[in-house]
């Protein structure tokens, strides 16, 4: 905790367009930046899934422009079933990482944080700006696969190894447009990390004097408890990336193992591990989900107090509960992973955190609604949202039985 | 707005319940001895994943209707039990209910997992490769003959790489397209990767195991029942993926007997 007049982030207003609209140090700008980033990524994502759809609905429709962005995926604006994929994919990884992660943690965060715990900036503004222009320089990346000759991958946003290593003999977009996604995608980590760091810091170090970690906003702890999933999430991300970047372009097989045959040729690899990829990819990936719930239920919270007009049932027991949630995130990843071939044993170790998370999310949800107990509701866009978001959890949280069941699935 | 909103919460909560209570969408019979396992467990999962939705939806609607846009001359008031209550009652509730559904679930689990097939039990192995499936028979000397991976050639349909030339165990070895077993005896199935991650679904069977590449994976099962199943491959395995699939045929033993016959004259 500090005291803002003696240790305040401060920095000079910005006196030219640059400095003040593109490279900012300003964490609101910064903030506004991501959120338009976000939109933007939404706004393309959504498209393919149209476009998706479309297709689901008239597979022989001819889709206009279609044919121009890729002749070989689209001849006569009519989707192959290989460009298919490729969409697929690339609308999972746009949203997964540059919507979902984007909005809720990155803008959101960047612009409330600071405010709420009573800070002048982020501790460290520069790599404030490093962190986005890294994010936006991950997305033309990733976008930039939609141009090369044979287009994007086509490996799912999981991106499952071996089919992601092996190459262009592997199918359309699995040479180069495999790279450019694990490019993207480690680029992306970093400008989470960052992110996480400035994050971390500022609620740690720049709280204003006499805002304790009990007092904060219950949408600051979920940003902070966010970016320290976000650290340790990313970090692990990011070198798998570079793993199979080394696959593709140094001929090493940290994911190919040897014995494997494609178009009758062997496959010039040996002694990797495809359930290395699995694991690395889903000590990510579930705590990703996290990531994306968790300033959700904060700033629900946040919202829900601020229109009931009295205070949450037990601000502490929502914190406990995030934080609880946070940790559980990393000891279920196992549950995508029941019939991958991993040890029996474990899919029975990964079950059993996977139901225990179920209490923590069902706490939060009772705090939520008997919170609303006794309380004088104002109904306004906010309120409807975050109701909406109540029930929506509920939905969603209910089906963590049923996925949670490993016997479900053999 | 606010009564509006809890009718609207109400009424979708319980048209989602009406097709899960009235049985709308159910799995296709079961033709497995480990199947009726699964199917209790889901159907018990549903239940209590039912019976959580609704009483938290409801919850959620009554509170909204009886407690939004209330005058300022209503009284703020705190739920009478407290958080604790609430974090009491859902530790043991969601424990209780959670730990049965663990504790019950791991017999099916244990039953296809963690037993070993019986020692009469079919070996089958089955190949999976950008994207098809073949199976292999071990044929009258009941042993499978070793893979060479460098001979596989789909062109000359050879394609398990087997060197008949070298490998006496190779010779009886019978191929296919299609799998056939006989009707209520175990199966081993013996599931090798050619070259990428597929999986193997029956869904009638209850059934899927992914393939992995490097490491072979094994799976027992009965199936109960004659007729025609699709086998389908459901990990994202390339270009082909959405047309990766072959049959499984389960006969009478007589008619598996003539199967084989047939197959082995083809070889």
């Amino acid at each position: 905790m500090h005291d803002t007049s003696a240790h305040a982030v401060q920095h000079h207003a910005p006196t030219s367009f640059i400095r003040k609209h593109v490279f900012s140090l300003d964490h609101k700008v910064i903030g506004k930046q991501y959120y338009a980033l976000a939109l933007a990524a939404a706004l393309i994502g959504m498209v393919l899934s149209w476009i998706m759809r479309i297709h689901l609905g008239w597979a022989n429709a001819a889709i206009p422009g279609l044919h121009t962005l890729s002749p070989n995926g689209a001849p006569g604006g009519v989707l192959t079933p290989e460009y298919y994929l490729q969409l697929m994919t690339m609308h999972g990884t746009i949203m997964v990482f540059f919507v979902l992660t984007t909005a809720p943690f990155a803008a959101f965060g960047n612009y409330f944080l600071p405010i709420q715990v009573g800070a002048e900036d982020m501790p460290f503004p520069r790599f404030n700006m490093m962190s986005f222009w890294v994010t936006f320089i991950a997305f033309l990346v990733l976008v930039s696969s939609f141009f090369i000759s044979d287009g994007p991958t086509l490996g799912g946003w999981t991106q499952y190894a071996p089919l992601n290593a092996i190459g262009s003999s592997g199918g359309p977009g699995q040479g180069l447009g495999v790279v450019l996604w694990m490019i993207s995608i480690a680029l992306f980590c970093i400008g989470q990390l960052l992110g996480s760091l400035n994050f971390i810091t500022t609620t740690l170090d720049l709280r204003v004097k006499g805002m304790s970690l009990m007092r904060l906003p219950l949408s600051a702890w979920a940003w902070f408890i966010t970016s320290c999933m976000g650290l340790t999430a990313f970090s692990v991300l990011m070198p798998a990336c570079i793993l199979v970047i080394l696959d593709h372009v140094a001929g090493t097989s940290f994911f190919v193992p040897s014995g494997l045959v494609l178009n009758d040729q062997l496959v010039p690899h040996s002694g990797g591990s495809t359930l290395l990829w699995q694991h690395l990819f889903w000590f990510f990936g579930h705590p990703e989900v996290y990531i994306a719930i968790v300033p959700g239920i904060g700033i629900v919270s946040h919202i829900l107090i601020a229109n009931m007009r009295k205070p949450m049932l037990s601000q502490r027991v929502l914190i406990y509960c995030m934080g609880a949630l946070a940790v559980l995130s990393y000891m279920v990843y196992g549950h995508h992973m029941f019939v991958s071939g991993m040890n029996p044993i474990s899919s029975l170790a990964f079950s059993f955190p996977t139901l225990v998370i179920t209490i923590p999310a069902t706490i939060t949800v009772l705090i939520w609604v008997f919170s609303l107990y006794g309380s004088r509701l104002r109904i306004n866009s906010a309120s409807l949202f975050a109701l909406g978001f109540v029930s929506m959890f509920v939905s969603g949280g209910v089906s963590v039985l049923v996925g949670s069941n490993n016997r479900s699935l053999p | 707005m606010g009564k509006f909103f809890a009718i609207t919460i109400f009424v979708i909560a319980i048209l989602s319940a009406i097709p899960i209570v009235m049985h709308t969408w159910e799995a296709p019979a079961d033709i497995s001895t480990h199947g009726h396992l699964i199917d209790e467990q889901m159907s018990e999962t549903m239940a209590e994943a039912g019976i959580s939705f609704l009483a938290a939806q409801l919850l959620l609607a009554f509170f909204i209707w009886q407690f939004s846009n209330r005058g300022t001359e209503s009284k703020l008031k705190s739920f009478p039990g407290g958080a604790r209550a609430l974090v009491i009652a859902a530790v043991l509730v969601v424990g209780v209910e959670v730990l049965a559904l663990g504790v019950f679930g791991v017999k099916a689990w244990a039953g296809v997992y963690l037993t070993p097939p019986s020692a009469d039990a079919m070996p089958i192995q089955v190949q999976a490769g950008q994207f098809a499936f073949y199976f292999r028979y071990p044929g009258p000397d009941g042993k499978f003959g070793p893979l060479h991976p460098e001979r596989i050639n789909e062109g000359s349909q050879e394609f398990f790489g087997l060197d008949k030339e070298h490998d006496v165990e190779s010779r009886d070895d019978i191929v296919t397209a299609e799998m056939a077993i006989p009707v209520n005896k175990e199966v081993h199935l013996l599931m090798h990767a050619k070259d990428v991650g597929h999986s193997f679904f029956v869904r009638e069977l209850r059934v899927q195991q992914d393939f992995v590449p490097g490491l072979d994976v094994s799976l027992h099962f009965t199936a109960t029942k004659i007729g025609r199943y699709e086998i389908v491959c459901t990990q994202l395995c390339g270009l082909g993926h959405y047309n990766m699939k072959a049959y499984l045929d389960v006969l009478s033993n007589d008619d598996f007997n003539e199967w084989m016959k047939k197959q082995a004259a083809m070889q």
